[in-house]
């Protein structure tokens, strides 16, 4: 029964505090039922009571206005409960800020729209975070520009990550599988697409995952690999395949862009090249197609020459049909 | 009847120029109140765009940028420009010293001012929207509100000159309430309305500067890059949060306190019985005024704030808390051995306590750290707020305003319509806002434009049901609106409540152009049901 609750109140519970957290939930919800219906019930008795019915004289009513009795209890009832509430919430928290000594340790960077996760034996992904299963992960959250907070739902865990200073969470995840990630500190235009997904695994397959990062896609071809960094570098966050415009022009068709002219916000334009979208992936800034604003952050250093080669390939395979 | 009653400040004098210049506290309030319910719907039409905009999961009506303008503009108009002025300067004005036996408040001219510096600021938050709105949210957190290429400065002026109207009507008040009461009416025979205003007043002088000061700092830091809030230069863009917090916390007791006070009185009048616990009441709306002063923190459980912080911000804020809940207790145990009367101003007072009651009682929720981590930054924090602001202080404010139509105005509003209203307002209230509770539970950030598909029935329910309710408030105020039209008068002498405070028992309705014709002499107090009985008299 508690569990059905559970399900219909909460996302899965997947830390190992996430249980915890649930139950002091359930423990404020009861409360709380219970004096609403005192609330509600004790309005509409006596409101329906007390009616002044049709028809009947006014008179002089009740001068009591005091009863020492209820009034201690209105006030003894909720203090108990809250101070219940109080030092639950307080023990909870303690378990969720104070982090084990075997915690793997995960650089998370908050960037307007995308995550950035640095793993402790190298490599690095864009909006996956990987994890393995039953082992304490400690995340360490920055920002290279404004606030955003890192909040993962199924982990019933959430921190405000800031430009000038590093904060701490961390989560001990018993089930493996993948799940929501959302910024919850609005960070401007894309903040609701600032999403991430967070892979849980068997500690087994985490460590192979690991020592593979950033060596598996050598082989593939350029084009295939620009359409794995398209979602996996956080494209798709603001450039759509299927012509819709998001907080920048979509790709759909971008076979056929080359050789046309581009025209800018500052009434400049240039012919389409390699060169062109090699800067424009590189330094955004400096040129901002006219109808949109100048928000894509730079992405020097996070692309090596062999990623900005593939996505110019992957972009050059888009034509008409293309959709995700 | 002599021709000195059928004087009243409504039609003498007469012209614009005695409009746009008078001292009377009532036209100046009658003022504020055009102007609040202007920006009402202002902010209403805003909601209602963001709701129909989040029916469905993506951007289907506007773009994102259009959304993050929307829900900026939204909070920050309902919030500076209508519940903060319109309520202590509607009400407030035009009753203040009417309840207290004055012929004016303390300072009419100062009063005028405050009008003109609101309308002042207005003007640049109006301003704000025709140049193209500001996307930081209403709360303009560093460092987002510094760099962004909207415009944060012309509204955070206008916010900061609206400070000062807050202000200057803060100490008016304060002074009207000590030095302008008749004699006889001592602090204990206050109707408690009056002390929920005094409360709310000492808020605004005490925290209203520190939101001009942050303002001014945020300003500073875009104009000439001071570095108070920029890391760059050593500055700290979390110590804007405890700057704006220690205001904006207190803000939120500006807002509700004089909601309380409206409460305060309609239950014992449609109730006609005396009110529980009155000294209770009155001394717990001043220890809220003050606690509400240390619990900014809980508004930054995510910043990284010190574990000791969280646990002492934590404790602090449960203190608010339990005061709040015996008065709620109060308010219906007033009703015990009454003689309680189904119209629309005790319709709007039950509503109040259902609606606040779950407001209240979803903060319990939020005060708990372990929990809050997850529900901070979701629709459950919408919903909480909102279950106060519009389902305590709107609908309070909504109470109050038929409570006092007949006696402001001079005419009676469909009564009918008006019930009929009021069940919408709750329905569709509740049909709005209690799913996003269970939005938030389930992890729905706020402030996003388009959303994730596993919320799309909640949120579509939500839609529904916003447009349920704000066809419902439309019809409460045109339906208030209409008896002007209408010219529905009550005869001068009507009390059709059976009030006992003096702007029922002493003046006409509309007031005198001085209040009263001669100074008051008190007969009882406030809610003295048990020793007096008055006449509902409510004649066409």
């Amino acid at each position: 029964m508690l569990d059905r609750l559970t399900e219909f109140f909460f996302p899965k519970q997947v830390s190992t505090f996430a249980s915890d957290i649930d139950n002091l939930y359930f423990f404020i919800f009861y409360s709380s039922v219970a004096l609403f219906v005192i609330v509600v019930f004790g309005m509409v008795y006596l409101s329906i009571k007390y009616r002044h019915r049709k028809g009947e004289e006014l008179k002089l009513t009740s001068s009591k206005d005091h009863s020492t009795l209820l009034e201690s209890m209105f006030f003894i009832i909720p203090l108990i409960l809250v101070s219940i509430t109080f030092v639950w919430g307080i023990r909870s928290y303690l378990k969720m800020v104070i982090v084990p000594d075997d915690a793997i340790e995960i650089k998370v960077t908050g960037q307007s729209w995308f995550w950035t996760f640095d793993y402790p034996d190298g490599g690095t992904t864009l909006n996956e975070l990987v994890v393995p299963s039953n082992k304490p992960v400690k995340l360490v959250l920055s920002s290279k520009d404004v606030l955003h907070s890192f909040f993962i739902p199924v982990m019933r865990s959430k921190m405000d990550c800031l430009p000038n200073r590093y904060n701490v969470m961390w989560f001990d995840a018993t089930k493996e599988g993948v799940y929501d990630i959302f910024c919850t500190e609005y960070c401007g235009t894309g903040h609701s697409q600032m999403g991430a997904k967070v892979i849980v695994m068997q500690p087994a397959q985490y460590e192979e995952w690991a020592s593979e990062l950033g060596s598996e896609d050598d082989d593939l071809p350029l084009d295939e690999l620009g359409a794995k960094l398209y979602t996996k570098k956080a494209c798709n966050t603001c450039h759509t395949l299927d012509g819709s415009a998001l907080v920048g022009p979509s790709y759909l068709q971008t076979s056929q862009m080359w050789g046309q002219e581009r025209v800018f916000d500052d009434g400049t334009s240039t012919v389409i090249d390699d060169n062109y979208i090699r800067s424009s992936i590189l330094e955004p800034m400096t040129q901002i197609v006219a109808g949109y604003q100048g928000v894509m952050p730079t992405y020097q250093g996070l692309l090596s020459d062999r990623e900005l080669d593939a996505l110019i390939a992957f972009l050059k395979t888009l034509n008409e049909d293309s959709q995700i | 009847m002599s021709e000195n009653t059928k004087q009243n400040y409504l039609n003498h004098p007469k012209g614009i120029m005695s409009w746009l210049l008078t001292l009377d506290h009532k036209r100046i309030g009658l003022m504020y109140l055009f102007s609040g319910i202007l920006f009402f719907f202002l902010g209403g039409l805003l909601a209602l765009v963001m709701r129909f905009e989040l029916a469905a999961p993506g951007n289907d009506i506007i773009s994102n940028e259009v959304y993050n303008n929307a829900y900026t503009l939204h909070g920050a108009i309902m919030i500076f420009l209508f519940i903060i002025p319109a309520i202590p300067g509607a009400l407030g004005n035009i009753l203040l010293p009417l309840m207290v036996g004055a012929k004016d408040v303390a300072f009419p001219r100062l009063n005028l001012a405050s009008f003109y510096i609101y309308s002042f600021g207005a003007l640049f938050a109006m301003y704000t929207i025709i140049n193209g709105g500001v996307d930081t949210g209403w709360t303009f957190y560093t460092p987002y509100s510094t760099q962004s290429t909207s415009n944060v400065v012309p509204m955070t002026l206008g916010i900061f000159i609206i400070g000062f109207s807050s202000i200057l009507t803060g100490l008016n008040f304060i002074a009207t309430v000590h030095k302008m009461r008749i004699p006889g009416l001592t602090w204990y025979k206050l109707p408690l309305f009056v002390w929920a205003l005094y409360g709310t007043s000492l808020v605004q002088i005490t925290a209203t500067p520190v939101l001009a000061i942050t303002m001014v700092l945020l300003m500073l830091e875009r104009f000439l890059g001071i570095g108070i809030f920029d890391p760059a230069l050593g500055g700290d863009p979390v110590l804007y949060q405890h700057f704006f917090w220690f205001y904006s916390h207190p803000a939120v007791y500006i807002m509700i306190l004089p909601a309380f006070g409206i409460i305060s009185e309609i239950i014992p009048v449609h109730s006609r019985k005396k009110i529980w616990g009155y000294k209770f009441i009155a001394y717990s709306t001043l220890s809220i005024a003050f606690i509400g002063f240390l619990v900014w923190g809980h508004h930054m459980f995510t910043s990284g704030q010190s574990v000791f912080s969280q646990i002492v911000f934590s404790f602090i804020t449960y203190f608010v808390g339990i005061p709040t809940g015996v008065k709620i207790f109060s308010w219906i145990l007033t009703m015990y051995k009454g003689q309680v009367s189904f119209t629309p101003p005790m319709f709007y007072a039950l509503a109040f306590l259902f609606l606040f009651t779950i407001g209240g009682l979803t903060g319990i929720f939020l005060g708990a750290v372990a929990l809050d981590i997850h529900l901070h930054d979701t629709y459950f924090v919408v919903a909480h707020f909102h279950y106060v602001m519009q389902g305590g202080t709107i609908v309070a404010f909504l109470g109050g305003l038929h409570h006092w139509w007949p006696k402001s105005f001079g005419v009676m509003y469909n009564q009918t319509i008006a019930n009929i209203a009021a069940l919408g307002v709750f329905i569709g209230f509740n049909g709005t806002f209690f799913p996003q509770f269970l939005l938030g539970l389930r992890g729905m950030p706020r402030r996003y434009a388009t959303y994730d598909e596993q919320f799309v029935e909640l949120h579509s329910y939500s839609t529904f049901w916003s447009g349920i309710l704000g066809i419902s408030i439309f019809i409460a105020v045109m339906n208030l609106f209409w008896s002007f039209i209408k010219k529905n008068k009550v005869d001068p002498g009507s009390n059709p409540w059976g009030g006992m405070t003096l702007e029922w028992t002493h003046t006409s309705s509309p007031p005198h152009p001085h209040n009263f014709e001669e100074e008051p002499v008190l007969q009882h107090g406030p809610y003295d049901y048990d020793q007096v009985i008055v006449e509902k008299t409510y004649k066409k």
